[in-house]
């Protein structure tokens, strides 16, 4: 790997004349820059990626912007603990693809996490412009500049990170989602023999099936899955650890290792009357139908059902991706509703934005109570029941409580469930053994990701029952830097 | 891989594959399933699996040709594959020496019901099958449940075979002459919901395998979910089979009719 010290020391002789080249107050008098879209009423019509990205002269003078500081509080915002300054300096003097070989250093997929990542609560919300009353660096938007440059230039896409020398050691993991994909690569480049094992029939895992192409195009994940490919990861597509081949299989075959990254999996319900009539779905459902299963393209036979008026109940990203997804097929009335006021929701600040650019309703401090049905069972109607916030919850919100007799109603056509996922149980139903806890979530020690069996660990959503790309990535390093100084230390 | 090494025709609409997949022939066990999907564009269809051969490495899958995806499967020759197909899925049955147990296969449901004779007769069951069917060459598989079963008995509507009449007169049959311990019904739901409302009178524990829509068959989108004992369940996590005296069939039929 590269030397990390030469290419991002803030002390090294470039870094030091670059910041003396740019006065601190022309940098702070610079404006953030804004990210080119796509219009809101021509993108509703097509399912083409919004943000459409920085050029080379916006992403250099919002790298300028940036103060080089000595105590870089952006990095501890930063759940992989990325060398923010390092890249977005690298950004500044021109060197692009520097810049995406630091971020290569600690994140396995950088485009993807530029695109995903709630930066405004992470890396951005440390930034030093917030103590001058300005807006922060907008350090996601360079991450998947630097990201992107990297993948439009086949030159640099060639030179990946040389591999260490064949180990001669099998590693199988379960799942080709984020934290999956982070721990295969990591893993193939310390020289071990990794087989990815996907029960769908698409690697990506969430990447795929969750988030829509909108918001990540298939493509900037595709690129990394052929980038661990080439780089001799194997991927076994249609195979459900536990079922089709189990852990002792595994282990017979000669795996050394598990790392467990199946993902959260089960959609939750409210339990409420009328939540299994026809058109109410989760989330999970309507965005694998639509995302992994191509529901209304041409040529493919999976339908979806649609609808002039659609629900969708919450206020995660999950939430915004389906009700902005039913916006692009064919909902003239899109709502979320949601329980909480707006200032609660868990979704980024930017989904939000652009949500509500494509013209969805925000139905807060609103909770469905009943779905009622026509006669054949199709959902027509819900009651809902107003709220007003509370004190706060353990979670530090505000928790909403029932207005007294504000109930109404409102027509729907269709009813689109977001309220969070349950573990997949199918690992642990697999693996008797393997401790999980009372949410059902895999045990694992925080630090090196190792389950309560030695050989297996575990990371991602199965571990943290519902949490960002970021962190199920961080998981998926971790894991692979403990298992391999295990195994290493076992194979000596 | 998954390439289609036979092709029988039940009938016109009913086809019988044996499919290469040693992984699951391996590790599948009776009440399991697979979900297949034919083409890139294809859906993804769970099907139970109807029979396994360990040494050849194959398994057996017999379909209905009753919408788009599984005419496109029904179309497939021997030397075609599929496009994908995963397993085994769902909990298997729960295989115990009962006593006496009614096996009830309507239609196309004798073929998931198969490996449950069979194995319900290895562990020392005595076993009735009733076959039920619209009319005599919807009847398939008789003789590999008949080679499991101490007895058959072939019900059809039309009486162009075994006696006129549905299957819970078949299983009244039964009942009436003799004590029953468990009955294990697989076929439409409509079938399913009488055979449970029949055998509730009589207080005979029953089990039925349901076919609920799916997308993923691992338990990710919930369009699968059933009422269950007032509990909204999973049929590819926590099922396929379940207590057919606590599944809500009302909804489970409505819930078919979501996408026609």
């Amino acid at each position: 790997m590269t030397d990390k010290n030469t290419l991002s020391s803030r002390d090294s002789q470039w870094r030091r004349q670059l910041r003396e080249s740019v006065p601190v107050k022309e940098r702070t008098s610079i404006p953030r820059v804004s990210m080119p879209e796509l219009d809101a009423a021509y993108r509703v019509t097509c399912s083409r990626e919004v943000n459409r990205g920085l050029s080379r002269e916006m992403a250099v003078l919002e790298a300028t912007r940036c103060l080089d500081c000595p105590d870089p509080q952006c990095v501890t915002g930063c759940p992989v603990s990325i060398d923010i300054p390092g890249f977005i300096k690298n950004i500044e003097r021109g060197d692009i693809h520097e810049a995406a070989s630091v971020l290569r250093l600690t994140s396995a997929l950088p485009a993807v996490c530029g695109r995903v990542c709630p930066q405004e609560r992470q890396c951005e919300s440390k930034c030093i412009y917030h103590k001058m009353k300005k807006n922060p660096v907008a350090i996601g938007y360079l991450e998947r500049f630097a990201a992107d440059n990297e993948r439009y230039n086949p030159a640099t896409v060639a030179a990946a990170a040389p591999a260490a020398p064949e180990k001669g050691v099998k590693v199988a993991v379960v799942g080709s989602g984020p934290a999956g994909l982070s721990f295969a690569g990591d893993m193939r480049r310390r020289g071990y023999d990794v087989t990815v094992f996907e029960a769908l029939h698409e690697i990506g895992g969430v990447l795929k099936y969750g988030i829509p192409e909108f918001r990540l195009p298939n493509e900037v994940v595709d690129v990394e899955i052929d980038a661990l490919r080439r780089e001799g990861v194997k991927f076994v597509r249609d195979c459900v650890i536990g079922k089709t081949l189990s852990f002792e299989q595994l282990m017979d075959d000669g795996y050394a290792g598990l790392f467990v990254a199946s993902g959260a999996g089960l959609p939750r319900f409210m339990g409420i009357p009328g939540e299994n009539f026809i058109g109410v779905m989760s989330a999970n459902e309507y965005l694998t139908r639509i995302n992994l299963m191509g529901a209304g393209k041409p040529g493919h036979d999976t339908p979806v059902l649609t609808g002039k008026r659609v629900a969708v109940i919450g206020g995660g990203n999950t939430a915004m991706d389906s009700v902005r997804t039913a916006r692009r097929h064919g909902a003239e009335r899109a709502m979320i509703v949601y329980r909480r006021s707006e200032a609660e929701m868990p979704a980024r600040a930017e989904e939000i934005q652009h949500a509500r650019q494509e013209g969805v309703e925000f139905l807060t401090l609103t909770n469905p109570v009943e779905y009622l049905a026509d006669e054949s069972g199709r959902v027509c109607s819900m009651k809902v029941q107003r709220m007003r916030l509370g004190e706060p919850d353990e979670s530090g919100r505000r928790s909403p409580e029932p207005i007294p007799g504000a109930v109404d109603n409102i027509d729907v056509d269709v009813v689109i469930v977001s309220v969070g996922v349950s573990p997949n149980p199918l690992i642990p139903n697999a693996i008797p053994e393997l401790e999980v806890s009372r949410r059902g979530t895999v045990t694992v020690n925080d630090e090196t990701m190792q389950s309560s069996i030695p050989a297996i660990y575990a990371g991602g959503d199965i571990v943290r029952g519902g949490a960002t790309v970021i962190l199920a990535m961080g998981d998926g390093r971790k894991a692979a830097a403990a298992m391999a100084s295990d195994l290493e230390s076992r194979l000596q | 891989m998954y390439k289609i090494l036979e092709k029988e025709y039940f009938s016109e609409k009913v086809v019988k594959f044996i499919v290469e997949a040693p992984l699951i022939a391996a590790s599948r066990r009776p009440g399991h399933f697979v979900i297949v999907r034919t083409g890139d564009g294809g859906e993804r269809i769970p099907l139970t699996i109807a029979d396994a051969d360990t040494d050849r490495g194959t398994i057996m899958l017999v379909v209905q040709d009753v919408g788009v995806s599984t005419h496109k499967i029904c179309a497939l020759e021997p030397g075609d594959s599929f496009t994908d197909l995963v397993g085994p899925l769902g909990k298997a049955t729960d295989i115990r020496r009962y006593g006496t147990v009614v096996c009830c296969g309507g239609g196309v449901g004798v073929a998931p019901l198969l490996p449950i004779v069979k194995a319900m007769k290895q562990a020392g069951n005595r076993v009735i099958s009733i076959l039920a069917a619209r009319n005599s060459s919807l009847i398939i598989l008789e003789k590999e449940v008949a080679e499991y079963s101490d007895e058959v008995i072939i019900m059809t509507d039309d009486g162009s075979a075994g006696t006129k009449g549905l299957v819970t007169a078949g299983v009244e049959s039964v009942t009436g002459r003799e004590k029953v311990d468990l009955v294990v019904a697989i076929g439409p739901a409509v079938m399913m919901k009488f055979v449970a409302k029949t055998t509730a009178g009589y207080g005979i524990p029953t089990m039925v395998s349901l076919n609920t829509i799916m997308v993923d068959g691992t338990g990710m989108c919930g369009a699968c979910r059933v009422t269950v004992d007032g509990r909204t369940r999973f049929v590819c996590i926590d099922g396929p089979e379940f207590d057919a005296h606590k599944v809500d069939f009302d909804e489970m039929i409505m819930r078919l009719k979501s996408y026609n």
